[in-house]
């Protein structure tokens, strides 16, 4: 157990953060396309999302608890090198979280202003997760090739967003607003594949730990499927994407929305790879942070328990709320 | 100017958490009114009930969302700012906050969306029981961080090995010492503040004529519910101070002001704590009162703040902060009581006691920001009482970093807080829609458009 337990909760974590990118990453994507909509649009934009966001924010709650729960000493590293973008991201979701409430409740004159700051809060969040992402890969090291790298996946994790926020708008909004989240999901594939491909050239680049866990033989070709299914899916998306609207239409729109949820996971896979079994690239790894085996194993109990339950109830709440939205109302 | 950091980090973690505290104690305790209006509106199939929902459900999104987006910080703070803290606890702690996320959070945020969007797709039971679910989830909240919290006011259940500490009974860390005490009066005081604020806002509402009916009828649950919980809080509160006086007798000698250990010390009313001269200066006392109230002797030894020199914590915070949370809580005594009477007697408030109600409408937060304050500083300089001190455990970022994010929160939250109270007055002065047919048709089912909304609603 001493040994199986970090293991297992440096799985779950990921799991967690995985599931945070695939779902914040659509509700964020989707405020990242409000200003795109017309009044009327924006408010099932927003209704799309409205019973989901919460739950979703949920995952990071989750990943940043088991960080805490199980690698104490590196959840205060990590943090405390993270503080200002973590601030940065703090300030953007609590705007945009609110923003969610204020605009259908602060009175009609207020709402383009909440509208906006609902984008602005989504946009500062997104990057910020970024800019995180960007040094955390770099092994929270601030120098000037490891900044720009952090500004380049800043700019990416958007795009990303954007992809994902789309095709989810392709499973829940139907007409005029459905031909549109067609067109902005064409425009976002692109930037979005750029940005993974520069990602993972410039990683091994910046990291000479990556590099040589990547680039030695045997695993080379071993990990191939990893960049493989990620250019498949994308290759997939794009080829879906050019039919035209009506044909769209036609198809099951889950399979749109699962071509990114695949890149997702392909890159938090390479992402583990990479840096497995360090938590902190180059300075720690996962037995050196983990915290004392009674406290992972009373946790251990909770998550055995408590995540196939989680699991159940998110599924039910989807099912309650599958098909396609309609406008946000507070129906008594 | 000069900044220290360790300062600004305090400072920017009780601002944090202060302005989070406010708005679960409001859903804590508003989520069981929604419960009650739910049931009633089950048992009876009187459409106010549902008027009455419709309408502060709509506060409760409002709240739940500002509790969540600052609570997504809390969870980021213990690592941005206090580093040292996990390292040396974080055994402990983290399983804690952990076990909130699992069975609180998930839970709460998920049928949250079935509270407030989900009643034409599901039947009314599943909602009264998303309802409930929802209740429980932020009790369970409360649970898990008062555990925590309280178990870093009296530590129990561990072992110390390297520096680091490490539960040996689980049991123990959960339900050490000063647990009950507070987890009691942390949940009356969530019924307590949504209580006022509820009673605070239908007032209102009923003073600007806004509607009918049913804001009578909210208001009167609400003080009806105010009249029985704030002595029962008054009684847990003076329970606690005992547990209190056992564990933390320095803090209790910070809340009295007492500074001479005595037998039949007296109870200092008002007065000026003067750490430099250890004495209070103009204060009115009562004879033998203190010793009375914290031991139910009236000749019992009270231990002075000289005998703790060095270790205790700063007085008069303290002490002001406890003369204000129980002045508030005297003051809930004495105003829900007297509306109480008045609704007996007379079957409503007459306007000048709905005015009154009106300005308690946030008298809940006052006092539960100074009750906590009474905790949190009297707890100083200790971190977990007796074993670590906060200033062991700070991140070293420079003053400037923190300083500018303090400013950032600072002006975020000034905004919140403005939008928030400005938000809920905008929301009461026009009737919701279900309130506005009450308003015009007075009683339920007698207009035909009347009728056809209450099929609407009941389907
Ligand atoms: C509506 C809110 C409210 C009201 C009316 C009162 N309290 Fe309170 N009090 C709280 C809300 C609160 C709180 C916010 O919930 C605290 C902070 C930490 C805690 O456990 O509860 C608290 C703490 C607290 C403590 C500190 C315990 C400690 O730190 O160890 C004592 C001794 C009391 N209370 C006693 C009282 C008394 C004698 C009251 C009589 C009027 C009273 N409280 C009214
Ligand atoms: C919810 C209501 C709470 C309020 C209003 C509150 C307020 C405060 C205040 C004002 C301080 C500063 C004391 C000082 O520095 O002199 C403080 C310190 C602290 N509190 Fe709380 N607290 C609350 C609950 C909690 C809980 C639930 C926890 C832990 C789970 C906690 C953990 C801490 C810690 C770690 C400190 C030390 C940092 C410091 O001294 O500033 N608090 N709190
Ligand atoms: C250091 C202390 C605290 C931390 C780290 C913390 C953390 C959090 C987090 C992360 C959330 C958002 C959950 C979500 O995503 O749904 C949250 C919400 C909540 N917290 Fe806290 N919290 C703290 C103190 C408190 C205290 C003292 C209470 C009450 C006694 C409390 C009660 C709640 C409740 C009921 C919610 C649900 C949202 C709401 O009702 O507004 N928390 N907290």
């Amino acid at each position: 157990m001493e040994t199986a337990l970090p293991l297992i909760f440096v799985a779950v974590m990921g799991l967690s953060l995985l599931l945070y990118v695939i779902l914040d990453g659509y509700d964020l994507g989707v405020g990242l396309l409000l200003p795109f909509g017309n009044d009327q649009e924006k408010d099932i934009m927003i209704a799309s999302i409205g019973p989901f966001w919460d739950a979703n924010e949920t995952w990071i709650v989750m990943g940043i608890g088991i960080l805490l729960i199980a690698f104490p000493s590196a959840h205060g590293i990590i943090l405390t090198s993270l503080y200002l973008p973590a601030t940065i991201m703090l300030l953007g979701l609590i705007l945009r979280g609110v923003a969610f409430d204020f605009r259908v409740k602060a009175g009609a004159e207020k709402k383009a202003m909440w509208n906006r700051f609902f984008f602005i809060g989504s946009l500062v969040a997104s990057m910020a997760q970024g800019w995180m992402l960007g040094s955390y890969i770099t092994g929270l090291n601030g120098s000037f090739t490891n900044t720009v790298f952090s500004i380049l996946i800043a700019f990416c994790l958007p795009a990303l967003y954007c992809v994902l926020g789309s095709t989810w708008l392709l499973i829940k909004t139907e007409g005029e607003l459905f031909a549109k989240a067609v067109g902005w999901a064409r425009k976002s594939v692109l930037p979005m594949a750029l940005g993974l491909f520069f990602v993972s050239i410039a990683t091994p680049m910046v990291s000479e730990v990556i590099a040589e866990r990547w680039f030695q033989l045997p695993n080379f070709i071993g990990l191939m499927p990893i960049p493989i299914s990620s250019a498949i899916a994308l290759i997939l998306l794009t080829v879906l994407l050019r039919r035209d609207v009506e044909a769209l239409r036609a198809i099951n729109p889950w399979l749109l929305f699962i071509c990114p949820v695949i890149v997702c996971l392909m890159a938090a896979l390479g992402l583990a790879y990479s840096i497995f079994p360090d938590i902190i690239i180059g300075q720690m790894t996962i037995w050196e942070a983990a915290s004392h085996t009674s406290s992972l194993m009373f946790t251990f109990y909770g998550v055995v328990i408590a995540l196939p339950l989680i699991t159940l109830y998110t599924i039910f709440i989807y099912r309650v709320f599958s098909g396609k939205a309609t406008e946000l109302s507070y129906d008594a | 100017m000069e900044f220290d950091p360790i300062v600004l980090s305090r400072v920017q973690f009780a601002l944090n958490i202060s302005f989070h505290i406010l708005f679960p104690t409001i859903t804590i305790g508003l989520a069981y009114f929604l419960l009650f209006f739910r049931i009633r509106y089950t048992q009876t199939n009187d459409p106010h009930w549902e008027f009455i929902y419709a309408f502060w459900v709509k506060v409760f999104a409002l709240t739940f969302a500002l509790g969540v987006v600052t609570g997504i910080v809390m969870s980021f703070q213990f690592g941005t700012n206090w580093p040292g803290f996990m390292e040396k606890v974080g055994n402990i702690a983290g399983p804690l906050l952990g076990y909130e996320v699992l069975t609180a959070f998930f839970l709460e945020a998920s049928f949250l969306g079935i509270m407030l969007f989900g009643r034409r797709r599901v039947s009314n039971r599943l909602h009264l029981i998303s309802t409930a679910i929802v209740a429980v989830g932020t009790t369970l909240s409360a649970f898990w961080i008062l555990s925590l919290n309280s178990w870093m006011q009296t530590p129990a259940g561990f072992t110390y090995e390297n520096g680091v500490m490490i539960a040996d009974s689980w049991l123990a860390v959960i339900f050490n010492p000063s647990f009950p005490y507070r987890f009691a009066h942390m949940m009356v005081a969530s019924l307590l503040t949504a209580s006022f604020f509820v009673a605070g806002v239908s007032a209102w509402r009923v003073l600007k004529g806004v509607d009918g009916p049913a804001t009578k009828k909210v208001l009167k649950v609400a003080i009806i519910a105010a009249t029985f919980l704030t002595p029962v809080q008054i009684l847990i509160g003076d329970l606690h101070g005992l547990n209190t006086l056992e564990h933390q007798p320095a803090k209790v000698a910070a809340m009295e002001g007492v500074w001479d250990t005595q037998n039949g010390a007296a109870l200092t009313l008002f007065g000026f704590p003067d750490e430099e001269a250890r004495t209070t200066h103009a204060a009115i006392k009562i004879p033998k009162l203190a010793s009375f109230v914290l031991t139910h002797d009236w000749n019992g030894e009270v231990k002075g703040l000289n005998d703790f020199k060095g270790k205790h914590p700063p007085v008069a915070p303290v002490f002001w902060s406890f003369r204000v949370m129980v002045g508030v809580g005297m003051l809930m005594l004495l105003v829900a009581w007297a509306s109480s009477w008045q609704l007996w007697r007379k079957g409503e408030l007459n306007r000048f006691t709905l005015k009154v109600v009106f300005c308690m409408t946030f008298s809940g937060w006052v006092a539960v920001l100074a009750g906590w304050y009474v905790t949190e500083i009297g707890r100083q300089p200790w971190m977990v009482t007796g074993l670590v001190t906060t200033a062991e455990v700070v991140a070293d970022h420079t003053a400037g970093t923190v300083l500018t994010t303090l400013i950032a929160y600072v002006l975020m939250y000034a905004f919140l807080l403005v939008s928030y109270i400005g938000t809920i007055f905008y929301l009461s002065s026009k009737p919701a829609q279900s309130l506005l047919r009450m308003h015009n048709y007075n009683l339920p089912g007698r207009h035909p458009e009347d009728r056809a909304f209450n099929n609407l609603i009941s389907d």
